[in-house]
């Protein structure tokens, strides 16, 4: 099976994993609200050591966590690549140029950055799924989410769909794997070198896989039926969610973090200054 | 009152070119508490619509299914039939609902709607009935077919349903899988008491069974204990392989050594050492 690291719980017993799902859902979210308004490279220093010392509190090994970058690996190239030549700064002389192609020291700044922030949006989700159990993530989700109940929203049922969303994305890709093989061995030309017959080549692909799932799909709600699952309606759990003081800091502590980063970028009563602490 | 009762059931639904497929005809038949039953019978003869049918996953065209005396086709009376019986169905990985053991096999408890306390010990005696405890916390990705079978198993346990229906169950394991599957099985029956029927097409599993029933296109040809090895036809007119046992006694006989009507290897084994030695006496 090829390893993918989102929607794969990592299990082990660190301070992490145990902290109350709901509080890193929710620390998750200040999180990237963070990340999107973060300007200064003292900011972005400050959200990767955050990162790193996230990643060796919850004793996941980093290589699992990098792999996640694996995926947006191209799309992380390419976007960077196209601001880097494309930006445009009328106030200075670009450091070099090649027909419409520019390239400012801004522009090389601005790219960076907008890698540097993929890159963390990537990250930080991957350590929460690898830390945290789709029930637990489920659950969570459900609980948050429960005043939303009183305007008829289903809230059981939307945290069931992610949890088993998550749940499939392993088995998805390894179905994958095999209709690819399969395509292959009938001669399907995915090793073509024009990206056209490529992305032609993937059709075959797709439509199995979409057939294959929605009969997965239709086993999966019998199985349910048949384990007596009749939605939220008096179900119980196994598992009760805690949380404990250090949660409840964690939680403080990305307030605090969230409401600094959104000063500096709006300069809400004149307390940008501490901008000044940054390049 | 038997436990599981199918009368003159039909059920036909339309296949993939629009033909209407009559899947059942006519079946009846009950299942007292405590068999253990075989269900057998080559692709298309209707066993796993049989299966969805015991548990109201689909409603009769004509006739009726009664689970202790509750009609599957009265919508209220679904979530008790539904405690009652619990399937195992044919791929492990279309039945896991969520990554870890121990939280899917609490999935069946959970919807009973059980205090806390006791979903956790019906989780560990399910997990220990079929030897899996130690797996409790890991994903079941990393599992081997018959041990993701296991735990299917173990979530349908954990409602504590008094038949257990397993639909093809070993069918995608390997021998030792289906070995550990059909032994935990075994054990179910044997020691707790419960019911179980059990739909195969590998005639070794069924000879294990204490009856057996036999599906051809939707109708019932057979319906008996071990006698029904003596008459062959009833299995090789429906498509069906004869245990090797059978089949290695019936060439014995037609060479003119009698070893009467072996069913398991075990049987066998007996017999033929039975006749040298009667043979060298």
């Amino acid at each position: 099976m090829r390893d993918v690291a989102i929607g794969q719980y990592y299990p082990s017993s660190s301070v992490v994993h145990r902290a109350d799902p709901r509080f890193k859902l929710v620390i998750l979210v200040l999180y990237l609200v963070t990340v999107f308004f973060c300007e200064s490279f003292f900011s972005f220093g400050f959200l990767t050591v955050f990162v790193i010392v996230t990643i060796f509190l919850s004793r996941v090994p980093i290589g699992k966590v990098l792999k996640s970058l694996r995926m947006i690996l191209i799309i992380l190239i390419f976007t960077t690549v196209l601001f880097m030549v494309f930006y445009s700064d009328p106030d200075s002389k670009p450091l070099a140029e090649w027909g419409i192609f520019h390239i400012y020291l801004k522009g090389i700044y601005a790219a960076v950055k907008l890698g540097w922030r993929l890159v963390l949006l990537v990250l930080m989700p991957t350590v929460l799924t690898l830390t945290s159990t789709p029930t637990e993530l489920c659950d969570a989700l459900e609980s948050l989410l429960y005043p939303l109940k009183l305007l008829h929203v289903p809230v059981h049922e939307l945290a069931l769909i992610m949890s088993i969303a998550l749940r499939l994305i392993p088995t998805l890709i390894e179905e994958t794997d095999k209709i690819t093989n399969a395509q292959k061995a009938r001669g399907a030309a995915f090793d073509s070198r024009n990206p056209f017959k490529k992305i032609k080549a993937m059709i075959p692909v797709l439509i199995p896989l979409f057939v294959s799932s929605f009969r997965r799909a239709d086993d999966l709600a019998d199985a349910m039926d048949s384990r007596c699952y009749r939605g939220a309606k008096g179900r119980t759990r196994l598992k009760k969610l805690h949380f404990h003081v250090g949660d409840v800091l964690a939680l403080l502590f990305w307030c605090a973090v969230t409401v600094c980063i959104l000063f500096l970028k709006y300069n809400w009563f004149g307390w940008g200054f501490i901008a000044l602490l940054s390049i | 009152m038997p436990f599981l009762e199918f009368t003159n059931v039909d059920y036909s639904y339309v296949g993939g070119d629009d033909e209407v497929i009559r899947a059942l005809r006519s079946v009846s038949f009950s299942v007292e508490r405590g068999e253990f039953v075989a269900l057998v019978g080559c692709n298309g003869s209707g066993k796993s619509t049989l299966a969805r049918l015991c548990n109201g996953l689909i409603i009769p065209d004509a006739g009726t299914v009664t689970v202790d005396g509750a009609s599957t086709a009265e919508r209220a009376s679904l979530f008790d039939i539904r405690k009652k019986i619990g399937i195992v169905f044919q791929n492990p990985d279309n039945q896991m609902v969520t990554t870890i053991v121990e939280d899917d096999v609490a999935f069946g408890p959970e919807n009973l709607g059980l205090p806390r306390e006791e979903i956790r010990e019906r989780v560990d005696w399910a997990l220990s009935a079929v030897g899996m405890t130690e797996y409790k916390n890991s994903g079941p990705f990393r599992l081997s077919g018959g041990q993701k079978q296991r735990i299917a198993i173990a979530g349908v346990l954990a409602i504590k349903p008094q038949l257990m229906i397993l639909d093809e169950a070993t069918g995608m394991l390997d021998p030792s899988g289906r070995r550990e599957v059909l032994d935990v099985v075994k054990k179910l029956n044997r020691i707790d008491g419960m019911s179980v029927i059990m739909i195969t097409h590998f005639m070794e599993e069924a000879a294990e069974a204490d009856r057996i029933i036999v599906l051809e296109h939707g109708q019932k040809k057979a319906d008996g204990g071990k006698e029904l090895f003596t008459t062959p036809e009833v299995f090789t007119c429906a498509g069906l392989d004869l245990p090797l046992p059978v089949r290695v006694a019936e060439k014995l006989r037609e060479v003119g050594v009698d070893l009467g009507c072996p069913i398991t290897s075990e049987e066998l084994v007996g017999a033929v050492i039975k006749s040298v030695k009667g043979g060298a006496a």
